[in-house]
This record gives C-alpha cells, sequence and structure tokens, in this order.
C-alpha cells in the first residue's frame, strides 16, 4: 500500500466518522444524563430526509440543514415525553422512533417526490460543498505533510469541521461547566440533583434535546454533504454503530471520537477492498462488517475492560413523596 | 388495593392505544392525500375477503407468533430480547442445513427435525448475549441489537462463500428437494373438502405456532419453571430470595425465546420460499415486538396480534399494489402500535386509574 493510498484511506476515514461521531456525541449527553437512547438510527433518518428534502426544494443547504435539526428536535421531543414525563420504557420508545422514521420518510418522500422513496439528487447550493483550509492549494507540493494538509485535513464539509470541534466542546460542557456536573449527576444520582433544588426533568429535557441537535446534524450531514439527496435506509445501521461506538468509549467525549474514528476506518476499508489478503488468509468483507458490533459485545463483556453505564440509566425519575 | 379492575388492564387499555394508532394513522393517509375509509375498505378486502388473502394473513400471522411468543417469554423473566430479527435469521440457516444436508423421506420426519435445527440454531445464537447477560451483567438490549448485525454479517457470508450454488450468481441456497415441501393449507383442507387458495404460502407451520403458543402458556402458567421465569421478572431479589437462580432462570428463558424466533424459519424458509435467501426474515423479529406489547405478553394476546399484525401486512401489501400507499405505512402503524401500547402506556393509564378511582370513590 502506498503513500496516497493511506492518505485516501484515511480521507475516507474522517468522511465515514463524521456521522458516527456526531450521533455518538448526541447519545452521550442522552445517556449520561439517563435516558438511554436507541433511537439514535431513526432520529439520523429522519433529519436526513428533511435536510435533503427542503435542500431539494429550496436549493438552499443551510435551510435543509435546519429542517433536519427540526425534524430530529421534534422526535427527541417525542422521545422525552414518553420516557421522561409519562415514565415510559426508553428502549420501546426508541424501537418505536425508529420505525416511525423508517416508515414515515419513505412515505412522505413518496408523496412529495414520486420517486420510490427518495428525493431528487442534490444540486448546486443544494449540497454543503468541500471546505479548503487557507493555503491548501499552495502547500500540496510539500512532500509528506503537504498531501496531509491538503488531502486529508482540508476539503471537508464544513459539517466535518463542525463534528471534530463538538468533541472539545462536549468535554467541556460535560466536565468544566455547572450544567454539565449537574447533568452527569442526574444521569448517576437523580434523587440527589433534586435534593439540591435542581430540576430534574428539567436537566434530562435538556440532555435529550441536545442529543436531537446533534442527531440533527448528522442526518443532516448524511444526505447533503456524503451523499446528494435522501434513500430509503439511508442510515443503514449507523445509529447502532455510534451506539456501538459509545460503549467503546465508555460514555467519554475523546474516547468516543477515536472509537469513531476507528469504526470509521473499518467502514473504509470495506468499502475500498472487497477481501483482504493477510500473510494467506483471507478476511472477508462480512468480517469488517460485523467487526463493530464484535468488538462492542467483547467490551461489554468486560473481558477487557468493563464498561459501566451510567447508574441511573433506563430508570424513569419518580420524586419521593 | 388495585386501582383498576383486571379487564381494564387487559382489554381497555390495549384497545384505547390501538385506538389512538389508529385515529394518528388515519390523520398519515389523510396527510399523504388518501382516504383512510376506502383505504381500510381494501385492506379488509384485501387481506379477510378471500382465501387468497387469509392465506397471506395467516402465513405472516405464523412468523409473527413465533417472534412474538419469543419476545413474550423473555419479557416475562424481565429481559427485552431485541435479537429476535438475528435469531429468526441463524433458524433459517438450521432449516437450510437440515434440509439441504439430509435426504428426507417424508415432509413431518424433515419437519420435526428442521424445527429442532432451527431452534437449536435461534437459542445458540441467544445463548451468548443470555450468557453475558446472566454472568456479566452487560445489558442483554445492547449485545441482542449487536448480534442481529453479527447475524446479517454472518449469513451474507454463509451464503456468498458456502452455501451458493456453483454457478450462481445470487445469493441463496439451492431449492430444497421435494420430499421436504410442506402442505399448505390448500392441500390440508382439500381432503376435508373445503376450498382454499393454492396460491397463497400458509402451510402447516401454522399449525405448530398455534401448538407453541399452548406450550407457552402451558409453560409459563402451568410449570415451576414458569414461576421461576415470571418471579424473575418481577423481582430479582425476591426470586433469589426465593431460592431461584438468576442465572439459570435467565439463560433458560433466553433459550427458549431464542428457539421460538428461530422456528420462525420453517414457516418462511421451509413453508414459503423453500430455499434460504438473504432478508428472508424481512423483519418479523422486529414485530414480535409490537405483537408481544399488543398482547401483553399473553399467548393469547400474542395469538390474537399476531393475526392483527398479519392482516396490516396483507392490507399493506394491498394498499401498495392498488394504490400510491406505499407499503411502508404498515412500519408507521407499528411504529405507532409500539409508541402508545409500550412507550406511552402511562399516558393511556394514568388519566384511566384517575377515572376508575373517582368512580369508586362515588360508590362508597
Amino acid at each position: 500500500m502506498d503513500f496516497l493510498t493511506i492518505i485516501q484511506l484515511l480521507d475516507s476515514t474522517v468522511r465515514l466518522a463524521t456521522p458516527l461521531l456526531l450521533a455518538c456525541l448526541a447519545g452521550l449527553f442522552s445517556e449520561r444524563a439517563g435516558i438511554f437512547d436507541i433511537g439514535l438510527e431513526g432520529k439520523m433518518l429522519m433529519a436526513a430526509f428533511f435536510s435533503a428534502a427542503v435542500a431539494a426544494v429550496t436549493g438552499n443547504v443551510w435551510l435543509g440543514l435546519l429542517a433536519g435539526i427540526g425534524s430530529s428536535l421534534l422526535l427527541a421531543a417525542l422521545h422525552g415525553v414518553a420516557s421522561i414525563t409519562f415514565r415510559g420504557n426508553q428502549l420501546i420508545s426508541g424501537v418505536a422512533i425508529n420505525f416511525l422514521a423508517a416508515g414515515m420518510t419513505v412515505l412522505i418522500a413518496q408523496d412529495w417526490f414520486q420517486q420510490g422513496g427518495r428525493t431528487p439528487s442534490l444540486i448546486g447550493g443544494g449540497r454543503f460543498t468541500p471546505f479548503d483550509l487557507p493555503f491548501a492549494g499552495s502547500v500540496s507540493g510539500v512532500p509528506v505533510l503537504g498531501p496531509i494538509y491538503s488531502e486529508l485535513l482540508s476539503g471537508h464539509s464544513i459539517l466535518v469541521y463542525i463534528a471534530f470541534l463538538a468533541v472539545p466542546a462536549t468535554w467541556w460542557v460535560l466536565f468544566r461547566t455547572r450544567f454539565g456536573l449537574r447533568l452527569r449527576a442526574v444521569g448517576e444520582n437523580p434523587a440527589a440533583v433534586d435534593t439540591a433544588g435542581v430540576s430534574v426533568v428539567g436537566l434530562r429535557y435538556a440532555a435529550v434535546l441536545i442529543c436531537g441537535l446533534l442527531c440533527g446534524i448528522a442526518g443532516a450531514y448524511l444526505a447533503t454533504a456524503l451523499q446528494a439527496g435522501f434513500v430509503k435506509d439511508m442510515t443503514a445501521g449507523r445509529g447502532f454503530i455510534a451506539l456501538a461506538a459509545l460503549i467503546f468509549a465508555k460514555w467519554r467525549p475523546w474516547h468516543a471520537m477515536g472509537a469513531c474514528l476507528l469504526f470509521g476506518l473499518l467502514q473504509a476499508i470495506a468499502l475500498r477492498f472487497q477481501n483482504i489478503e493477510l500473510g494467506g488468509i483471507t478476511i472477508p468483507v462480512q468480517a469488517m462488517d460485523a467487526l463493530p458490533y464484535v468488538l462492542t459485545v467483547v467490551i461489554l463483556a468486560g473481558f477487557v475492560g468493563k464498561a459501566i453505564p451510567p447508574r441511573a440509566g433506563g430508570e424513569p425519575y419518580v420524586k419521593e413523596r | 388495593m388495585d386501582k383498576m379492575p383486571k379487564w381494564a388492564d387487559v382489554v381497555l387499555i390495549p384497545l384505547i392505544s390501538l385506538i389512538l394508532a389508529a385515529i394518528l394513522s388515519a390523520l398519515v393517509i389523510l396527510g399523504i392525500g388518501e382516504d383512510p375509509v376506502a383505504a381500510v375498505k381494501l385492506m379488509v378486502e384485501g387481506a379477510l375477503g378471500s382465501t387468497y388473502g387469509w392465506g397471506y394473513t395467516l402465513y405472516y400471522a405464523t412468523n409473527f407468533m413465533f417472534t412474538g411468543l419469543a419476545v413474550a417469554i423473555a419479557a416475562h423473566a424481565g429481559l427485552f430480547n431485541i435479537g429476535g430479527e438475528g435469531q429468526a435469521m441463524l433458524g433459517g440457516l438450521g432449516v437450510a442445513l437440515v434440509c439441504l444436508l439430509i435426504p428426507w423421506p417424508h415432509w413431518t420426519l424433515a419437519l420435526v427435525f428442521a424445527a429442532l435445527g432451527a431452534g437449536i440454531f435461534g437459542a445458540a445464537w441467544a445463548a451468548i448475549p443470555a450468557y453475558l447477560q446472566a454472568k456479566r451483567g452487560s445489558h442483554i438490549v445492547i449485545t441482542t441489537i449487536m448480534f442481529n448485525f453479527i447475524a446479517a454479517a454472518v449469513l451474507n457470508y454463509v451464503l456468498v462463500n458456502l452455501l451458493r450454488p456453483v454457478g450462481s450468481m445470487d445469493p441463496a441456497t439451492e431449492r430444497f428437494p421435494e420430499s421436504v415441501h410442506l402442505p399448505s393449507l390448500h392441500e390440508l383442507l382439500a381432503p376435508i373438502g373445503i376450498e382454499f387458495s393454492k396460491s397463497a404460502p400458509a402451510n402447516v407451520s401454522l399449525l405448530v405456532a398455534v401448538g407453541a403458543c399452548l406450550f407457552v402458556w402451558l409453560l409459563i402458567w402451568r410449570t415451576p419453571l414458569g414461576y421461576e421465569i415470571r418471579s424473575l421478572g418481577k423481582s430479582e431479589p425476591g426470586a433469589r430470595y426465593a431460592g431461584i437462580s438468576s442465572v439459570r432462570t435467565i439463560m433458560i428463558a433466553m433459550l427458549i425465546s431464542g428457539a421460538l424466533a428461530g422456528m420462525m424459519a420453517i414457516n418462511n424458509v421451509m413453508g414459503e420460499a423453500e430455499r434460504l435467501v438473504l432478508n428472508a426474515t424481512e423483519g418479523a423479529g422486529f414485530i414480535g415486538i409490537a405483537v408481544a406489547l399488543m398482547g401483553r405478553n399473553h399467548p393469547f394476546g400474542v395469538f390474537l396480534a399476531a393475526i392483527l399484525f398479519g392482516f396490516l401486512y396483507q392490507g399493506g401489501a394491498e394498499l401498495a399494489l392498488w394504490t400510491s400507499i406505499p407499503r411502508e405505512l404498515i412500519v408507521v402503524i407499528q411504529a405507532l402500535v409500539i409508541l402508545f401500547t409500550g412507550a406511552l402506556d402511562n399516558m393511556v393509564r394514568m388519566p384511566l386509574e384517575k377515572i376508575f378511582l373517582a368512580v369508586r370513590k362515588g360508590q362508597n
């Protein structure tokens, strides 16, 4: 494998890791506040459709992004109502949201565009275009560092940079602000937060809505930057890979970035090479597909560093009387 | 004292949830510019108006009975088995191996062993998440989700690289031999003089599914093991105090659950397709969640809910055929049913409880 192939492989790793990272951070906010969310997939899918649909109709990708975030927030609010206000089962609510998104996106797409559940291909201003970092053109001739800067780091859509900046931002919010301290506390011991006179319900809603916001950006990225338009079930399990990455990262932001980059790399390898020859043994492409899930099960099993979720995760909070 | 009479909990709440889901579905149909009344008429006619329609409705219902029971029995043990899809996929592999590798003299013998193979493969796929839950405390919801994806990759590999006949491009096994052909309802009913559509896929597995409902009812409410499973689901410390091993009970409940999900394959793989294809399960594992929720985890409820969803599936296919409403409408209805009967249960329950309490106070 020569240097340029590696650069290209890493470049596509960054692209593929971006939606995973956004969804993973989304799940991190929600689950740190004690709300399990297996509906990341559904929220991304909904956002992917509405961002592509609005971008296709208006020709403005920013309006598309807003529409995507709006639709994802709506599903997040539904998750909040079911699991916070009505203290329902958070897992079942997540399952319902995934199906709701899978069905509604195709239904509305068919009604609006009559193209078999897809949106028209996005052109021109309907897509996020590559965003060049300063001097990317002029330094590309420099050996080794030139291609790394101009190919690997520069030339992604703006949402990629937002996703990677969201990592330190998440870390700062969770571990350096009062809001973050309370948010983590509400996921570990909501009764203590309640005793301190802080609203458990308010904090959990805030977390669920931040989750909706980030899932919205992830979905919009899929449909308007990574690809040009929405197709049926285009998230293809990314919401669950993000969930896997979250467990792999043990609910920590920097580790989440590492896990998402690793899973992004696996996707990039599976996309580029069909079967890989390694010292006479052929690794089938399906093994690459399954690897993120296998790794997550191994981590969950606790044989290599146990993953312990936030203590109050999945438990609806009932105020004592 | 209970806040509500039992009939309200068993009948009234699911009914109200179902009506809410139906109202919202009607609004969705209105929203895409179609007539909900005409749609319902078309669905009823298409799914229940002929023996052909019934044949499809019952075929789907057979799948959903197996996966619904699988979710229900795990739920009695307090476990949410979301991995029915993967277990059913592996069950399909078990059926295919039994049917292809052994020359069966008669379908009855083949059915027994295919069901066994499907059950063993399904149970094996549930065994690892069950063990990790029981012994290591890994959350079974997450592990079973992961195992669904791993199952899809495994099946893809097996079909593309191992079981695909030479020269075929299609990732599927070869057709099962004629000797393992399961009699369809047409073939079963013809000797006793009942006309049933020839081309509908409903087959003898329907009887196996009904038998499985009975078996689960007996197991849960009439055996010591069922008592242990229910105790564990109600309260783990309580069960432990009563001398019930949680590890053993979790393992057994999940193995039965996985076996039931796997046994769905005798219907869709052996009964209908007569070969194993990619995505043979078509999401039936997930519909089991809706069926179990709707049926309140009771085998009889699961039986009724499975027929309801069978009707929705066949009706939805007819809608997609004759109108511009895509099949995905069923996915939306399914989502709404899960939402109202599962996640938003308290939304219906809380006001109802208040009404019943008020009525009771008025009587005293």
